[in-house]
């Protein structure tokens, strides 16, 4: 063994055990109170109680993938004409736009949202006011505690998720290429299906899964701007963990989650799958 | 090039100060570890005056006062089972206390280091939770008041002082509800007029057939957002603690509130130490500190919870002590109140079933959500149909294209004629 090399493993190894600690255990605890009862003892009672669930996990799949369809519907047109911009300072600028919110606690920006989209909130209150200018009086929408306000909230908060990688690949993308394309008589569209979409496919995918995981996951969204009215697989996990339905239970919790990461690792699967087909290069996922 | 220099020097100069800024923010950190103890204290949110924190440091040189928060006894506890944090004072509620003495989590105390629990009035001693008074010193105790805007709730509606209004159909969307089980059962259990501690199952699901039937009139469930929704008129009805009730109402004077007359729960916050305490008399010490009378009053005032503190009382505005609200009659409590006590195992896995239910059953059915839910399994099944679509379609194209690659002679007419 070289020098080199043993630097190499030497520099690697406050990362493997960073993982070792923080990711592997955790995920073996999971395992095991998944499969485990209150005393210690094996069971499968857990994984069985998750049925009750199903509906839960439908719902919470459900508004999970609307908010990431809508965040790729919004974030590609965006991250291609910031790509395409000439000026590079302007990209800057504009990515630091983008990420600018990021730099406020998430918590509080959810609150706003609250304050934003209730009855009589913000939006509603000029609505109407503006409408009283010319006479119309209107009863305003209700658009809190809704599953859609509980969308609103997950494309709000993991938008720019979405953007930063498929931004990323799209500068990478070699201008040539596109020119060679239509030196060659292509068609606007047809150079978009066929050079720039397969080749942001490794940005489209991790995107993809950067927004899922986490709106799939999420229990805080839906408390605050769902009113506690429809409940993610998330609130159910954090209620069996901190027993704020009566009791604790890490049992059931951790069965509940281990379900949901196989779920969201067999969607991933499936996206790694679909990047093969579309892109020649086949990116990792994120 | 001198120039380049010269911002060089700048940049450096301003890297020393900015390190040195930074490096000196540490400095009171690394001093205080050196003599002081830390005491962790555990209480509910928007619970404390919190200008007294800093009067205790300062009449108590050496102990520093760590303050983090909760938002249900439920929360407290599983943190303090995880074991993830060390606390020296916790501020539970009567019946999560019994829970607490029974699984041995809380230290006996030592009165002598408490002389000013003297002040402490007799009636507060010694009760159910903690019968030999071992455990705990009381902080503040309340009831459960069901609060109103009388701008938009007529008269008519409240004159009976029941709970029905929080199933009157006529304000449906504008009701907020506890978050939390054991107030949400409570409710509803006195709503039938069966015990808020009732052992039996069966009434139990009675009781979540009703808070079933009032999900569709509810507009959110909530805790300590029931503060701006009331204060912003977004809700006009809401069940909550009477001193919160009391703060509400003082910043929009439109509020009032009431104790329901099928029964409501009365609730004492005690303050206890944990068994894992390492600094179990400067605990003490802080005990103490807040069981001072006047500290108390100013305490009772910031918050507009009902001291236990009788001696507190003297200091305290007439207002507030005369207010039937906030200490109603002994009578009246006898007989309208009932103070909760910890459920037998099985009761709470019920409980915890039977809520948990009545959450995810809103997914399913109920007026407005079924509707919301519709389009977005329209939604769903559209885009799901044109991804499957697309990836068939781009198989397709990939084929052709292998083809192309294999018959090079008439693949470059193919390729001319696609394009």
């Amino acid at each position: 063994m070289n020098d080199s090399v043993k630097m190499r493993k030497a520099m690697t190894a406050p990362y493997t055990v960073w993982m070792a600690v923080f990711v592997v255990v955790p995920i073996a605890l999971v395992v095991y109170f998944s499969f485990t009862n209150v005393g210690g003892k094996f069971t499968l009672d857990n994984i069985k109680a998750i049925g009750e669930f199903r509906g839960t996990y439908l719902i919470s799949i459900e508004l999970a993938f609307v908010a990431t369809v809508i965040c790729l519907i919004l974030a590609y047109p965006i991250a291609y004409s910031i790509s395409r911009m000439k000026d590079e300072r302007r990209q800057q600028t504009m990515i630091m736009l983008i990420m600018l919110p990021m730099w406020m606690n998430f918590l509080i920006r959810t609150y706003a949202w609250m304050t934003l989209i209730e009855d009589t909130g913000l939006i509603n209150t000029f609505i109407k006011w503006f409408l009283h200018l010319f006479g119309y009086e209107f009863e305003g929408f209700s658009m809190i505690n809704t599953q859609g306000a509980i969308i609103l909230g997950m494309v709000y908060n993991f938008l720019p998720y979405m953007v930063l990688p498929i931004y990323t690949v799209l500068t990478k993308i070699d201008e040539s290429v596109i020119e060679a394309g239509r030196d060659l008589g292509a068609s606007g569209r047809k150079i978009f299906t066929m050079i720039i979409l397969p080749q942001s496919a490794p940005g489209i995918i991790s995107g993809i899964t950067m927004v899922f995981v986490p709106a799939v996951s999420t229990f805080i969204i839906s408390k605050l701007l769902g009113g506690g009215m429809t409940y993610l697989i998330g609130d159910i996990i954090e209620n069996y963990f901190l027993g704020n339905a009566g009791e604790v239970n890490y049992n059931v919790g951790a069965a509940l989650s281990l379900v949901l990461m196989i779920l969201i690792l067999i969607s991933m699967g499936i996206m790694n799958r679909f990047d093969k087909e579309t892109g020649e290069e086949a990116g990792g996922i994120i | 090039m001198k120039n380049k220099k010269s911002i060089n020097i700048f940049k450096r100069a301003a890297f020393v100060i900015l390190s040195a800024v930074m490096l000196s923010s540490f400095v009171p950190l690394l001093c205080a570890g050196a003599a002081d103890v830390t005491i962790n204290v555990y209480n509910w949110g928007e619970y404390i005056d919190q200008n007294l924190l800093t009067q205790f440091e300062e009449e108590n040189p050496g102990i520093k006062v760590n303050y983090t928060t909760f938002d249900s006894n439920e929360s407290m506890y599983s943190k303090i089972i995880s074991g993830a944090a060390n606390y020296d004072i916790v501020v539970p509620s009567d019946y999560m206390i019994s829970k607490m003495i029974n699984e041995d989590l809380l230290a006996e105390l030592d009165f002598d280091n408490i002389p000013n629990y003297k002040y402490i009035g007799d009636v507060y001693k010694n009760l159910a939770f903690d019968p030999d008074n071992k455990y705990s010193v009381p902080y503040f105790w309340g009831t459960t008041v069901i609060m109103y805007n009388s701008k938009y709730v007529s008269e008519d509606d409240v004159k009976d002082k029941s709970v029905n209004l929080l199933w009157n159909e006529k304000y449906s969307g504008k009701i907020l509800m506890f978050d939390n089980p054991r107030d949400a059962f409570g409710i509803a259990l006195k709503k039938l007029g069966y015990s808020m501690n009732s052992s039996n199952p069966s009434e139990w699901d009675e009781a979540a057939e009703e808070l079933k039937r009032q999900k569709p009139l509810v507009q959110a469930y909530v805790m300590d957002a029931i503060f701006d929704k009331m204060e912003s008129e977004e809700a006009y009805i809401a069940p909550y603690y009477a001193g919160d009730a009391l703060t509400i109402s003082d910043e929009n004077p439109d509020i009032k509130f009431y104790i329901p007359v099928d029964g409501s729960n009365m609730f004492f916050d005690s303050m206890c130490i944990l068994k894992s305490s390492e600094h179990k008399t400067e605990a003490e010490k802080f005990i103490n500190f807040m069981c001072d009378p006047q500290v108390s009053a100013v305490n009772s005032e910031e918050v507009g919870y009902a001291t236990a503190n009788t001696e507190a009382l003297n200091y305290l505005d007439p207002e507030l002590t005369e207010n039937k609200l906030i200490y109603p009659e002994s009578d009246f409590l006898k007989n309208y109140t009932e103070v909760f006590k910890n459920l037998p195992a099985p009761i709470q896995a019920v409980e915890s079933q039977l809520w948990t239910n009545l959450k995810i059953e809103s997914s399913t059915d109920g007026g407005e959500t079924a509707s919301g839910a519709g389009w977005i399994q329209i939604f769903c099944v559209v885009s799901l149909v044109l991804i499957v679509l697309f990836v068939i379609l781009r198989g397709i194209s990939n084929q052709r294209k292998k083809k192309l690659w294999r018959k090079p002679a008439d693949g470059k007419k193919e390729v001319y004629r696609q394009l």
